[in-house]
């Protein structure tokens, strides 16, 4: 190539060479010397050495050289001069040259060697990075999907991974326009590209929304013979893609089963890769397994650590071998896991032993055999071994109560090695626990008691909790000595509880404890939905949302998995034409803290449950209210609720009235049919965005009594209880009649029927029907406003919040906690932060699913959003 | 949806060859990768996905060199990590050896493949016997 003499070794001396060059009369020196920079600049060197206004004066007066010398190599007939002089324009990033390169890139698009091209399929995405809006008004973007059209695969693929980069940053713009025909295009290019060009066009495809089943078939059929590829990034792309239809097929067809057993072979194959392969394997085969355990749940032993492993793979082979254990295969795990718990790494022995502790709470049958095993490595008096056990052992025990208390001897025997908080905080309860079958439970304590003043808070927070001797001294102590301000409060609590009614303090410290869950760390079921969509990425690593660790990505299109069409659960918009009055949606909670007042003020006539205002209420919907429509991908109740109550009367289906009027007048002319026409019931409030419970509901009309009929399913990992319905005050009066039945709790995956009869004879406010509905379901159990125990539960609840976000910093103060974005540019920010309604999309994406995993409730309106700009010195 | 730029550095986390692809990125960032590194060998929590800040580093190591990507976005890490040692494997057919010496004798090669296997982060041809035409 006749400018590779160009591309020289960088040395400081050369760069004002070349400025002394650009200064040169002759214009062939100049040319050169231009050629030179660019070569320079093209392999990433650094020419702001030059001073970049100087570059781009002498740039400036060369705008016609510039043209002249790119539209030259443009149409040299050396396809890999044209090629390269397209790559080099793509990468001088000065806005003003940009103007001159489009006609030399349009030529090239459309260039009759493919090489060429190809790097003008990349260029463009180049360009779009430099000045979206050329490329916009120019074309190019047009020109690109033709090229999805293009004979030779590796244009196709180019096109098809510029395309998708580009739409990065225009999330909501359908650019890749894909439909049935370019998605065969696709299809066929397929086959016949690199492996990284399979890798974009199937990380396109993955993004595309098959219509029905059958067209999801094909193109699983199509797709699976990739996973028998040699590169591993090929068959996680691949694997992507077929975990994202599999929603869409139908579960009980042949197809579905043969492809659920063909995904197994390959994620296998995936962990005998290079150790940085495997290990973002086994992050995405973790979420696989979540998902779907019955992929891999007969492939346990390939999970088998082996010794050469690095520590990160072996870290995660033993979380997945755990979620694999079963019944079947538990002999073998446990097996396994007494083996690594005599290994050398530190960090891999503690691992190991938890995992025994959570394979005895998860299968029932193999508790005795994982206590017998760990016994035995208590028995190797292993300081760090012993420590780990005890800390399982209680965990065993809390599972398991009653059951093996013969082993307690044997722990009190190590009592002396435990140095650790966990543990020593393990063993006291251990011995609170069961106070009453160790004969010198008392003794034990007090040996503890001794080390008190030098212990951590948590141990000393656990000897609280089970000291049921009552030593009175022992109380004495934190009051004075004690540093730790919660330590003396909750010795306060204590002293005055026993010192006034014993027998409550009994009740209260003997209460019942809350069950140990059977499997931990489980990743809440819509995020790990998020996270299928993202097989193969930095966020199936980190396991977390691409917000969370992107940068300006709040405006980001947030993927889900697809719908099948037939199921009640779209979130789109299901009917057409029902009851077409203007209905005000009940609001239980209100979007505007005017509401509130009015709430408070209401003399609701019949006996409704008004919860109390707790701080354990589920999903804020709320509070995104009407800004939910700009929370991108999401296609949520404003969309859905209109078009069922739509706020013009449009022509109805007869049985039912037009009139705002009619709806509620009993006494109309009109012949209702008995039952009437009864829209079905419209999603009104998905699980995605309430944590689990989704609401479709409907209103019906029988025997002249209005009824609120509403199906309630519990899509979450725990049972939901206590539910109650409160209405504000709105437009029609609607009211509720009677409480809500609902009255046993409600299991995982389990649905129930509620009708709930209302009247409009409630108290009305005179305003514009809102045509949002934000539904709530209230717990009986909260803390009061002003109590002494609210701060410290939002300290403790709200300890880990750093962890949402690299990017966010988070200062915690006692009763409220700042979040700190910085960024150089005022305009950026504020459209990363801040939607068109003043909503804060961080709060939203970020901070809302961190406080809903605890169940706690943000209120926005007391959230606000400052702005400090540093003040520059030149400004003034 | 790949890497901004990559890096082979020495053992002691000089940078003997940059390339920036996307030209979004510090190139500064890469002074952060080593110490950090370091840091969680002392801890022992070694991973092969480095962060700092907004920035991902996605390494892996190879004799004496360190070959480091460098992403601000929710880059395909599969692609990163095979994309790595794919053009490990091109160094060694090209070098026959592929470690520090190897890099400083063969500078402009090392760079002239470089600008051919990957384009604005996309990873292009890695076949020797194209990438030799």
């Amino acid at each position: 190539m006749t400018d590779s003499k160009y591309f020289t070794t960088n040395k400081k001396g050369e760069i004002f060479e070349l400025k002394a060059e650009l200064n040169n009369e002759k214009k062939e020196k100049r040319k050169e010397a231009v050629k030179k920079v660019i070569a320079a600049m093209t392999v990433g060197k650094d020419v702001r050495y030059t001073s970049r206004l100087d570059f781009e004066c002498y740039l400036g007066s060369f705008h016609p050289s510039i043209f002249y010398f790119f539209s030259q190599d443009c149409e040299d007939p050396n396809p890999l001069i044209r090629a390269l002089a397209v790559r080099t324009m793509g990468c001088i990033r000065v806005d003003k040259i940009t103007e001159y390169l489009c006609e030399p890139l349009r030529k090239c698009l459309k260039d009759e060697d493919p090489y060429v091209r190809k790097t003008a399929a990349v260029c463009v995405a180049k360009l779009h990075d430099i000045n979206a809006q050329m490329v916009e008004d120019q074309g190019f973007l047009d020109s690109l999907r033709d090229l999805i059209a293009d004979s030779n695969p590796m244009v196709v693929a180019n096109a098809v991974a510029a395309l998708s980069e580009i739409s990065e940053s225009h999330p909501n713009s359908n650019l890749l326009d894909l439909n049935p025909q370019n998605i065969n295009k696709l299809l066929t290019a397929l086959n016949e590209c690199t492996e990284w060009g399979q890798i974009f066009i199937l990380d396109c495809l993955s993004n595309y929304n098959p219509k029905d089943d059958r067209e999801a078939q094909s193109i699983c059929e199509r797709v699976t013979p990739r996973l028998s590829h040699a590169n591993s990034a090929v068959v996680l792309s691949a694997v992507k893609v077929l975990m994202k239809f599999l929603e869409l097929l139908p579960k009980d067809s042949d197809y579905y089963n043969t492809l659920l057993k063909k995904l197994s072979p390959p994620l296998v194959t995936l962990l005998s890769g290079e150790p940085e392969v495997q290990y973002v394997a086994l992050r995405n085969i973790n979420l696989i397994v979540q998902k779907r355990p019955e992929i891999l749940k007969q492939e346990i032993k390939v999970f088998f650590v082996k010794y050469n492993d690095p520590i990160y793979v072996k870290l995660e082979k033993l979380d997945i071998m755990i979620r694999l254990a079963s019944q079947a295969n538990i002999a073998q795990v446990l097996a396994e896991l007494k083996e690594y718990a005599t290994e050398v790494d530190v960090d891999f022995v503690r691992k190991a032993v938890r995992a025994i502790g959570r394979c005895a709470i998860k299968v029932e049958q193999s508790a005795e055999r994982c206590v017998s095993t760990l016994l035995d490595l208590i028995q190797t008096k292993v300081n760090y071994v012993v420590q780990e056990a005890i800390v399982v052992i209680r965990d065993i025990f809390r599972k398991y109560p009653n059951k093996y208390e013969s082993i307690i001897a044997t722990l009190c025997e190590n009592l002396d090695s435990l140095d650790e908080p966990d543990a020593r905080g393990a063993m006291i309860w251990i011995v609170g626990e069961y106070a009453e079958r160790i004969d010198n439970a008392d003794e034990l304590l007090e040996s503890f008691l001794e080390g008190f003043h030098d212990e951590s808070t948590q141990v000393s927070w656990l000897k609280r909790t089970d000291v049921q001797v009552l030593v009175n001294s022992f109380f004495s102590f934190p009051h004075q000595d004690s540093d730790n301000p919660d330590l003396r409060d909750r010795g306060y609590i204590y002293w005055r509880l026993l010192s006034t009614d014993p027998v409550t303090a009994k009740e209260v410290v003997l209460s019942e404890k809350p069950l140990i869950s059977e499997e931990t760390d489980l990743i809440e079921p819509t995020l790990l939905d998020e996270l299928i969509c993202h097989i193969g990425s930095l966020a199936s690593v980190y396991h977390k949302p691409p917000s969370a660790f992107v940068e300006g990505s709040h405006g980001i299109h947030r993927k889900h998995l697809p719908v099948q069409h037939s199921s009640i659960d779209t979130g789109e918009s299901p009917v057409s034409g029902g009851p077409a009055a203007a209905m005000d949606q009940p609001h239980v909670i209100p979007s505007q803290g005017d509401l509130l007042g009015d709430l408070l003020n209401l003399d609701l006539g019949p006996p409704v449950n008004v919860p109390q205002v707790s701080s354990m209420q589920m999903g804020a919907v709320d509070l995104l209210g009407g800004g939910l429509d700009s929370l991108v991908g999401q296609n949520f109740i404003p969309s859905s609720v209109p078009s069922t109550f739509a706020p013009s009367p449009t022509p109805a289906p007869p049985a039912v009235s037009s009139g705002l009027n009619d709806l509620f007048e009993l006494s109309t002319g009109m012949a209702i049919a008995t039952g009437g026409f009864v829209a079905p019931k419209a999603v009104w409030l998905p699980a995605v965005k309430a944590k689990g419970l989704e609401i479709s509901g409907t209103f019906s009309r029988r025997q002249g009594h209005m009824y609120m009929d509403m199906s309630f399913t519990n899509k979450a990992l725990q049972h939901m209880n206590d539910f109650a319905v409160q209405f504000n005050k709105n437009s029609f009066g609607v009211i509720p009649t009677s409480p809500l039945p609902i009255h046993t709790p409600l299991m995982p995956n389990q649905s129930i029927e509620v009708s709930l009869p209302v009247n409009t004879i409630g108290p009305v406010m005179k305003m514009d029907p809102l045509n949002n509905l934000q539904v709530q379901d209230s717990f009986k159990c909260g803390l009061p406003q002003g109590s002494v125990l609210g701060p410290k539960s939002f300290i403790l609840y709200l300890n880990d919040i750093f962890a949402v976000s690299n990017i966010l910093k988070f200062i915690m103060f006692a009763d409220d906690t700042n979040v700190f974005f910085s960024g150089n540019n005022m305009d950026e920010i504020i459209k990363d932060l801040v939607n068109v309604k003043g909503l804060h999309i961080i709060y939203s994406s970020l901070i809302l699913p961190y406080l809903s995993c605890s169940e706690i409730w943000g209120n926005a309106s007391k959230t606000n959003i400052d702005k400090l700009v540093k003040l520059e010195k030149n400004n003034l | 949806m790949s890497a901004s730029a990559i890096f082979i550095l020495d053992l002691k986390g000089k940078v003997l060859i940059c390339r920036n692809y996307m030209g979004n990125m510090d190139m500064n960032e890469i002074d952060h990768f080593m110490p950090i590194l370091m840091k969680r060998e002392e801890e022992a929590e070694m991973t092969p996905l480095v962060s700092h800040g907004s920035s991902h580093f996605l390494w892996i190591k190879h004799s004496n060199l360190y070959l480091v990507a460098m992403t601000k976005k929710n880059a395909n890490a599969a692609l990163v990590y095979s994309f790595l040692y794919r053009i490990v494997q091109v160094f060694k057919e090209y070098f026959k050896e592929l470690e520090e010496e190897s890099i400083r004798d063969n500078f402009v090669t090392v760079y002239e493949l470089m600008d051919e296997v990957m384009d604005f982060g996309f990873p292009q041809t890695t076949e020797s016997k194209i990438l030799q035409e």
